[in-house]
């Protein structure tokens, strides 16, 4: 246990100053010796793409531009493995993906969600990783980030009427503009800190070459081990940082290659909570708001150790398989590195569905049940720090729900920020909501109602747990797997990409559009008969909204699995 | 003897008979309440509340189920009846909810039309001189039809005076019986059809076409098959719906999921378990706490054009408060007799008590109670003549006939007098001017000849409870602001007394409306009450602009809401209103999802512990048996709904207090009592039923 304070503690001594330097780095109507240092090569960059910085979109223009870029991507990526059989930078000589294993990945990585329905080094060139993955391991958590600096922009930010001389006077009254968003975000965010996280890695001994695998020749002289390699290591970075997971590799971080050492290890782990952690705080910079980024701040983080204490404990009973034998009192060590034993590993799986980031450094599907309810409830939840940008913009979704019952409850027509929520905007809002449980749980119940199309490798509860843990972790833009699935079938695929594309831009695009329309309404000044969001009361109301929202949706479903499977094991 | 005695007891008795037919209005027969809940069964009522409609469909699915069950003989047929049965009373509460709501709505506006329905009008004829006179019936008047009223008769319609004055008993509208006087052509020229005139004769220009007028609006707005719903009731209910939705999709999805690991569910529990989960409570309820918010502001005499406008009370941020009337009472008060340098005393006083001898104005008759407390001897020992006072001359006074002339007015209008009569002004009359005016009262200067005497203080009386309501109004974040249109020394000092958060001093119906725009572009919502026609303006552009009925046409045309009792006074009603109707939504939302949490713990286990016991481990509740679980969660479920029309229809209590302590205390009273509250309620009910299941 000291060992997962330390990391908590070493977490957020590092968020700290990465969160303030985020959020000078990244307000564009503030101007710093970094817009010297970034600016040129931004600006020359911009200029070839012929974008108009000076431009502001409106918040329709905004979710326009974020579409039409995913939309290109997904059929330039999509395209690119089917084909990479006959595209350079292929030295193992892997033949094209199916059409439908290729579009999930593509949709899958373009969502931020990095599911997998294949495996990595056997199944994708390093033109196909390096060049289409990674392009969206880096485009998809800065687009996240994008759309919150928009919303906070817009919706967070306090007005300063005062210093007027700040604002530019170039800007309208739009949200921003994505692509100098995007642009400053991986220049001055992603890119350096992904530099230094990979740089980490390799002297830890993460591969990171363009040769191709090596062949070694056992020991007993008989035939010669393939041992795949690549430029891993850079990608194991972006992939931790930018809540992406999908890994170099098929089991992901549980591979000694791309997971060395302890060290190694912790710093994986650490670069999953990074960024998400350090966006609150740049948040509460660029809007002014601190006492309402703290009061979110602790309900995110009361979730987190929540969470993860269920799983930690979970993970330490032990296997039910084993109830009986001498070794009983050990704990759950199935599915595990014994390098990391079973507490780094619960750890993990904790913050890696915490945060829609979904790399792996054990096997989910090996978990206690009580360890794999957890992980599923981080997913439903999804905004205990969440994906980069969207973590925050889900919890968003939250507040305004728990803002609206807020409103009535102390007699004010429903308000956010003083902004009137009227029936467009809650539409909107319970249209976002809506559509989770009816994906996963629709989804869920079609698959398990025609068990050929499951295809999965267990039957009853834990069987229930597999498929809905796949869909949840689809909806959620985590991409972990539970595992134990056939999943590269045409059924899987496309029902995930349904899935993936929802849950991806549903939560992500009505908070923004919200925040446009609320923009352009009276604006009442906070006072003493104002709903204040920074109070204790209402920090509870959001974090109760958050839990009855998730509890009563998924229950049953719970219930059916990993629920029973506990108690319908041996103890 | 014995005669009169009989009178005494016929009048009692008819009291107590009216009465009793008040009590009936609030109560209606439980007949009728059955009768009109079942009449609301129609699919046409029930489309118009989605969360209620499901349950509906629950009921008939159970119902369907029932028979199949009893022709099958399958032995649970006894257990879906009876749940069969509990869904309908779930759906009759909500309608019974309704219903009450509306009756008693409808009981207080329609007493009111009822006296209408009868009335004659003598109809001027539109051809020429206004000679010719028609008698028809009052609902025949149209928009823009003169009709005269004489003493004695009641007025037909809802109008504006444009020709006489007379004095008018309102009490069948406002309950006041004391008369009040209407006169054309100033502030006071509106009528309410059903009021009585009292004494002289009236032209009236008809406001309102038949079916238009404030009471049928009125009657509008609490009935149910009309009723527009209100901006926010209609955004929760897209909450409720798609919570409804969300439930339906949790509720279907478990048969499939069920059948994957093996266990049969029964629809009959699955239906409950959906019953149970949408917000049936706040479902049910909220066309009734719409209905009732109405209510509640009629019955404080306040007609709302729209349901808007209660609701947008709620909201507001700044009140606009005429001082007089609101925050002071309507007369002022003499208090101090100041006499300037060498004058003395007694010489002001005595001039002063004589000036106002014949001045019937309640400051005048002040001024001379003042003199005779102080123990002036105010006789007329010569003959003078009285000067009136005129808008113009701004001063009253006598001439007599030895050519002396006593004057009292303005202190402006006095000092020039004095100076045109060769006089000259001291040189403390400033400073006195000043104090009285700094210590928020009027002076009044008084002069004999070219002499400056001194001045007379005139205060304001502020009304006795006026600033613990503006503390209150603090409290819960309303800013006040005081409007008159005293200089600005003698408004800064009745609002620092008053507690008012701001003044505009010499405010003009301009200054007004610049006002409430400025309040606006910040972001502010705000009320006012007027009733002049050059008030008009700023009352629409006022949020909530509430005119007194005794107002002119113009400005009751202008407000959203109207004031029968004319009190300016009302707009605080106005606030608590509205915040009442909002936040007994809020409450019973909360209140209705936080109990959720109870019924799962109740149901989930019944529907799957027969197939997989270990499941009976999230009985926490230890029930009897799976089927009074389910039983006990439903029976809760529908007795909710009527336990809590108390609450709908009077409103849960609203306490002045911050925002934040408000949403703490409901939050702990409505959300944390809302999960609590279920667990030994539903317990409680499964002990009784475990009897029989």
């Amino acid at each position: 246990m000291s060992a997962m304070t330390w990391i908590y503690a070493l977490l957020i001594g590092l968020a700290l100053p990465l969160g303030l330097y985020m959020g000078r780095a990244l307000d564009t109507d503030r101007h710093t010796w970094l817009d010297r240092l970034f600016g040129p090569v931004e600006n020359v960059l911009l200029t070839l793409a012929g974008v108009d910085r000076r431009v502001s979109l409106s918040w329709w223009r905004y979710a326009l531009a974020v579409l039409k870029l995913h939309v290109l991507l997904i059929v330039l990526v999509w395209f690119t493995f089917m084909v990479q059989g006959v595209l350079p930078l292929n030295p193992d000589g892997i033949a094209g993906m199916n059409w439908n294993t290729a579009l999930h990945t593509a949709v899958s990585f373009a969502t931020n969600t990095n599911q997998q329905h294949y495996s990595g080094q056997a199944e994708l060139s390093y033109f196909s990783q390096t060049v289409a993955i990674v392009t969206l391991q880096f485009l998809t958590p800065a687009t996240g980030l994008a759309v919150l600096l928009a919303i906070t922009r817009t919706l967070l930010r306090k007005r300063r009427d005062t210093n007027a001389a700040e604002s530019d006077s170039t800007e309208t009254t739009g949200v921003g503009n994505y692509y100098v968003d995007l642009m400053r975000i991986v220049m001055r965010v992603f890119l350096p800190l992904a530099l230094i996280v990979a740089l980490l890695l390799s002297w830890q001994g993460v591969p990171a070459t363009y040769d191709g695998a090596q062949r070694v020749a056992q020991l007993d002289g008989g035939s010669e081990q393939v041992i795949p390699r690549g430029p891993v290591a850079p990608m194991v970075a972006i992939k931790q940082l930018g809540t992406n997971g999908g890994g170099w590799y098929g089991p992901n971080s549980s591979v000694p290659l791309e997971n060395p050492t302890a060290i190694a290890n912790i710093i994986e782990t650490i670069a999953i909570l990074l960024i998400p952690v350090a966006s609150l705080i740049a948040v509460g910079v660029i809007s002014g708001r601190r006492r309402l980024m703290v009061g979110i701040g602790a309900v995110m983080i009361a979730f987190s150790l929540i969470s993860t204490t269920l799983v930690v404990v979970s993970e330490r009973m032990p296997n039910a398989a084993l109830s009986g034998l001498a070794i009983a009192d050990s704990p759950n060590l199935e599915g595990k590195e014994l390098r990391f034993g079973s507490e780094l590993s619960a750890l993990w799986g904790s913050w890696t569905t915490q945060t829609s980031n979904g790399s792996v450094n054990a096997m989910h599907d090996s978990f206690n049940p009580l360890g794999g309810l957890g992980l599923m409830m981080d997913m439903f939840v999804n905004v205990t720090f969440g994906g980069v940008g969207v973590g925050l913009i889900g919890y968003l979704l939250y507040l305004m729900l728990a803002a609206f019952i807020g409103s009535l409850m102390i007699g004010r027509a429903p308000e956010l920020f003083g902004k009137p929520l009227e029936t467009r905007e809650m539409r909107w809002i319970s249209l976002a909501i809506l559509a989770q449980p009816l994906i996963i749980l629709g989804l869920s119940a079609i698959t398990l109602a025609f068990p050929t199309l499951t295809g999965n490798s267990n039957p009853g509860f834990h069987g229930l747990s597999q498929v809905l843990y796949e869909y949840t972790s689809a909806f959620a833009n985590n991409g972990s797997g539970f595992e134990g699935l056939g999943d590269a079938t045409p059924w899987w695929n496309l029902t995930c990409v349904l899935a993936l594309a929802i849950g991806r831009f549903l939560p992500m695009l009505v908070p923004l559009a919200v925040a446009g329309w609320l923009a352009d309404k009276r604006t009442a000044p906070e006072g003493r008969g104002t709903l204040s969001l920074e109070t204790g009361a209402f920090v509870g109301l959001t974090a109760g909204v958050i839990v009855i929202v998730n509890l009563l949706g998924f229950l049953p479903a719970l219930v059916l699995g990993p629920i029973a499977e506990q108690l319908t094991l041996a103890w | 003897m014995a005669t009169m005695q009989s009178n005494d007891s016929a009048l009692e008795s008819r009291d107590a008979l009216e009465s009793h037919d008040k009590a009936k209005a609030h109560r209606i027969p439980t007949l009728t309440l059955m009768g009109e809940s079942l009449r609301r069964l129609n699919p046409k009522s029930l489309a118009r509340n989605p969360v209620m409609a499901v349950v509906a469909i629950g009921t008939l699915v159970c119902a369907l189920y029932t028979g199949m069950a009893f022709s099958a003989d399958a032995g649970q047929g006894a257990f879906a009846l009876i749940v069969t049965l509990v869904l309908l009373a779930t759906v009759l509460f909500a309608n019974a909810a309704e219903a009450m709501a509306e009756a008693r709505g409808k009981a207080h506006a329609g007493s009111l039309r009822a006296t209408r329905g009868e009335l004659k009008a003598r109809r001027l004829s539109n051809s020429g001189r206004g000679n010719e006179e028609e008698t028809v019936s009052a609902d025949q008047l149209r928009r823009g039809d003169r009709v005269r009223v004489v003493a004695g008769e009641l007025i037909p319609a809802d109008g504006e005076i444009i020709q006489g004055a007379g004095s008018i008993n309102e009490s069948a509208v406002t309950g006041e019986s004391a008369p009040v006087l209407r006169e054309a052509g100033t502030d006071n020229s509106g009528v309410s059809a059903g009021t009585k005139l009292l004494s002289d004769e009236l032209v009236i220009e008809v406001s309102a076409d038949p079916g238009e007028s404030l009471l049928d609006r009125m009657i509008a707005l609490v009935e149910s098959a009309n009723r527009q719903k209100t901006p926010s009731e209609l955004a929760l209910s897209v909450l409720l719906s798609t919570l409804t939705l969300i439930f339906l999709i949790v509720v279907v999805t478990l048969v499939p999921m069920a059948l994957f690991v093996g266990i049969e569910t029964s629809t009959v529990m699955l239906v409950a378990l959906l019953v149970c989960l949408i917000p049936t409570t706040i479902g049910g309820l909220l066309p009734a706490i719409g209905i009732a918010g109405m209510e509640r502001a009629m019955r404080a005499n306040l007609v709302a054009k729209s349901g808007k406008a209660v609701e947008i009370a709620g909201s507001i941020d700044t009140l606009l408060l005429d001082k007089t009337g609101t925050i002071t009472l309507g007369d002022r008060r003499a208090t101090e007799f100041a006499p300037c340098h060498d004058v003395e005393l007694e010489r002001l006083r005595r001039v002063a008590g004589l000036c106002s001898l014949e001045d019937p104005t309640p400051e005048g008759r002040s001024i001379v109670s003042l003199a005779r407390e102080q123990g002036a001897e105010l006789e007329m020992t010569q003959e003078a003549e009285v000067v009136p006072f005129t808008a113009a001359s701004r001063v009253s006074g006598l001439d007599f006939a030895s050519g002396r002339c006593w004057r009292k007015g303005a202190t402006n209008a006095i000092a020039t007098l004095v100076r045109e009569g060769g006089g000259r002004v001291p040189a403390d009359f400033e400073a006195l001017v000043e104090r009285i005016s700094r210590h928020g009262a009027t002076p009044l200067a008084v002069c004999e000849d070219n002499v400056l005497l001194g001045v007379i203080a005139l205060s304001d009386v502020i009304k006795p409870d006026i600033a613990e309501r503006f503390q209150a109004l603090r409290d819960m974040g309303v800013k006040t602001v005081m409007i008159t249109g005293d200089n600005p020394i003698t408004a800064a000092a009745i609002a620092a007394e008053a507690g008012v958060d701001d003044y505009i001093a010499e405010a003009t119906p301009e200054r007004k409306l610049e006002l409430i725009r400025e309040e606006q572009a910040s972001g502010r919502l705000v009320a006012m009450m007027g009733d002049g026609t050059n008030d008009a303006p700023a009352l629409a552009q006022a949020d909530l602009g509430l005119a007194m009925n005794s107002g002119t046409q113009a400005a009751r045309e202008a407000a959203n809401m109207v004031d029968l009792d004319s009190d300016p006074g009302k707009l605080l009603s106005a606030v608590e209103i509205g915040k009442q109707l909002l936040i007994t939504r809020g409450a019973l939302t909360t209140f209705s999802l936080a109990n959720d949490v109870a019924k799962y713990f109740a149901i989930l286990p019944a529907i799957f512990a027969a197939s997989v016991p270990a499941l009976g481990a999230l009985d926490v509740l230890d029930l009897h048996s799976p089927e009074s679980a389910v039983l006990s969660a439903v029976i809760f479920n529908a007795l909710v709904i009527p336990a809590l029309i108390p609450f709908a229809l009077r409103g849960v209590r609203v306490k002045a207090a911050s925002a934040s302590a408000m949403l703490r205390r409901n939050l702990l009273i409505y959300g944390v009592g809302g999960i609590l509250l279920p667990f030994p309620t539903i317990k409680l009910i499964d002990l009784v039923i475990g009897a029989f299941f």
